[in-house]
């Protein structure tokens, strides 16, 4: 397995903390990749600094095989690294579909076509459907559930075409019935060839899911292997229950 | 076409009919003038609009390039013949796309800054172009003002040009924005509004589907502007650069209702003609400036989210009100069975 996202030496300082400190790991094309690690161990600084959300002080990114010089989301997303938030991030004022087809990349010729054009809107709903949204599609995306959101927030990336999705805590304040619904679309979409890296403090989820499982403490990489073995792993223990 | 498609239009249709019969029916120079007033803080408002009603971006500046479309009109009569009567209005657009195109490398500066920034560091843009109308002696004579040609238009109907150049220039803007509104361009707006770093993240180009939407309003503001020195023949930087002119485009942008379609249009509608009003009533002395904003609070307080927002929830309502009522029966039966 070759790794789509190679990550070397990642480094952010916040003044004297830091935050990331040379961390280095590899997300195999075609794997349900896991970044687990105690709170502030910076996980979501490391999503930050990939998705190019922030700038790093040390270190390189390459993606499907190329060196990321200057990692911008725009750009990453354009070429399929796509993320979502951990606090669900969505167009709260635009309905559904609208949110679904804004997510679709355009080349710029396009930018005075039809706002949402008919395949456009029956791929959109297509994709709703699988997420068990589609009844919904008219509405306004602020009347949806915090997990509703989380869905749709999964569902528009999907619309970009992405071949890694990185994926902060999608499980975070969601229902058990919903967890169990993303779960199921996360294996669905990597059955399909789609690459995933997720941060999640849901330990079943990830054991049950997830393989090969990084973690990160202190901004470093403690352990990355099969969930089994991590799960062993006397100083994973030490660093979740040990403090 | 759609059943809504169609009736925009028509609503279109009727306005612009409307507007252009005014001038012919109501001739008396003093209601013409007020037309023109009107039809440039519409105008104005919808530019305003275009952009920063559509991607939150609030500008402060743009009557910067009020200022400079009127100044750059003066300074093409001082230095080239661009002829006199109609001849002027068809060099317009070209001085919009000449302060549109100058205007780029700011924005594109300026737009890395969000909010409350974006929104004083466009401010002092309003009051660095005022000091360089003030400063630029060989250009603009500063502080003695600018004389441009008076047209030889007829006294009894002086103002009707100025009054269709105005209309004209608001019908391309409400015409961009509807496009615009339709368009991709129209929902990358709304995303950018809603939430930029999101958009971001699902690789929407959002730099320069702000720069579009800049350079759009940029080049209709300037073209008011521009009618506006070659109406009144005299520009002197205060006037020009005014900053009550920008605090009206966005009042009425708020009060008609801020990223509607027509919301501009109607805030500037109700607001001129009062303030036009107040102005005649209360003679020169700044007194019209305390009933100008009192409009503005008891528009605000009877109607807090704009005008044709606020309308719109009231009608949504009795909608909804009228429909419950009307199906009530109907589940009752449902319940019965």
């Amino acid at each position: 397995m070759s790794a789509l996202l190679e990550v070397e030496g990642l480094t952010k300082r916040f003044g004297g903390v830091t935050a990331v400190s040379d961390c280095s790991f590899g997300v195999p094309e075609g794997s349900l990749t896991a970044l687990v690690g105690p709170n502030g161990s910076g996980k979501t600084t490391a999503f930050n600094l990939i998705t190019g959300y922030m700038r790093a002080d040390a270190g390189a990114i390459a993606f499907a095989g190329a060196r990321v010089r200057r990692p911008d989301p725009v750009t990453l997303a354009r070429r399929g690294l796509s993320r979502t938030f951990q606090q669900a991030r969505i167009f709260p004022d635009l309905t559904l579909v609208e949110n679904m087809v804004a997510a679709i990349q355009q080349p710029w010729y396009a930018a005075f076509r039809r706002s949402i054009r008919t395949p456009e809107r029956e791929r959109a709903l297509g994709l709703l459907d699988e997420f068990g949204l589609a009844r919904l599609a008219g509405d306004r995306a602020r009347t949806l559930s915090y997990g509703q959101k989380k869905l749709l927030e999964f569902a528009t990336v999907l619309m970009g075409e992405p071949r890694l999705v990185l994926l902060d805590e999608p499980t975070a304040g969601v229902n058990p019935v919903l967890v169990e619904q993303i779960e199921q679309r996360v294996r669905e979409l990597n059955a399909r060839g789609l690459t995933f890296l997720l941060v999640e403090h849901n330990m079943n989820l990830v054991m049950r899911l997830c393989d090969p499982v990084v973690v990160l403490d202190h901004g470093t990489k403690l352990a990355e292997g099969p969930p089994s073995l991590v799960r062993d792993d006397p100083r994973v223990l030490d660093a979740y229950l040990g403090g | 076409m759609t059943r809504a498609t169609g009736f925009g239009l028509a609503r279109g249709a009727a306005f612009a009919g409307a507007a252009v019969a005014f001038p012919f029916v109501f001739t008396p120079a003093w209601i013409v003038n007020i037309g023109v007033l009107t039809l440039m803080y519409a105008a104005l408002a919808t530019a305003w609009n275009l952009f920063s009603g559509y991607t939150g971006y609030i500008t402060l500046g743009q009557a910067a390039f009020f200022g400079l479309g009127a100044y750059t009109l003066g300074i093409t009569f001082e230095h080239v013949g661009i002829g006199s009567g109609y001849n002027p209005f068809y060099a317009l657009p070209l001085v919009g796309a000449g302060v549109a195109l100058a205007s780029l490398p700011v924005a594109w500066i300026a737009l890395r800054t969000r909010q409350m920034t974006f929104a004083i560091v466009t401010l002092t843009l309003l009051f660095i172009v005022q000091q360089l109308a003030f400063n630029l002696h060989s250009l603009t004579k500063g502080s003695t003002g600018l004389m441009l040609p008076t047209p030889r238009f007829p006294i009894d109907s002086y103002d009707r040009p100025f009054y269709l150049a105005m209309l004209a220039i608001l019908l391309v803007a409400l015409g961009l924005c509807w496009l615009i509104m339709r368009s991709k361009l129209g929902l990358t707006l709304l995303a950018i509004r809603e939430d930029e770093e999101k958009a971001r993240g699902l690789g929407i180009r959002v730099t320069s589907a702000k720069l579009v939407a800049w350079s759009l309003m940029v080049w209709l503001s300037a073209m008011v502007g521009g009618v506006w020195a070659y109406y009144l023949t005299f520009i002197y930087p205060e006037s020009s650069v005014d900053p009550l002119v920008m605090i009206g485009a966005v009042l009425m942008t708020f009060l008609g209702g801020r990223g509607t379609l027509w919301g501009p249009a109607v805030g500037a509608l109700v607001l001129v003609p009062a303030q036009q009003y107040m102005i005649t009533r209360l003679g020169a002395s700044e007194f019209y400036l305390v009933g100008y904003s009192a409009v503005f609070m008891v528009v605000l307080l009877l109607l807090p989210r704009g005008i044709l927002p606020s309308l719109r929830d009231a009608l949504d309502s009795w909608r909804e009100r009228r429909r419950t009522h009307g199906s009530k029966p109907v589940v009752h039966g449902e319940v019965r069975a």
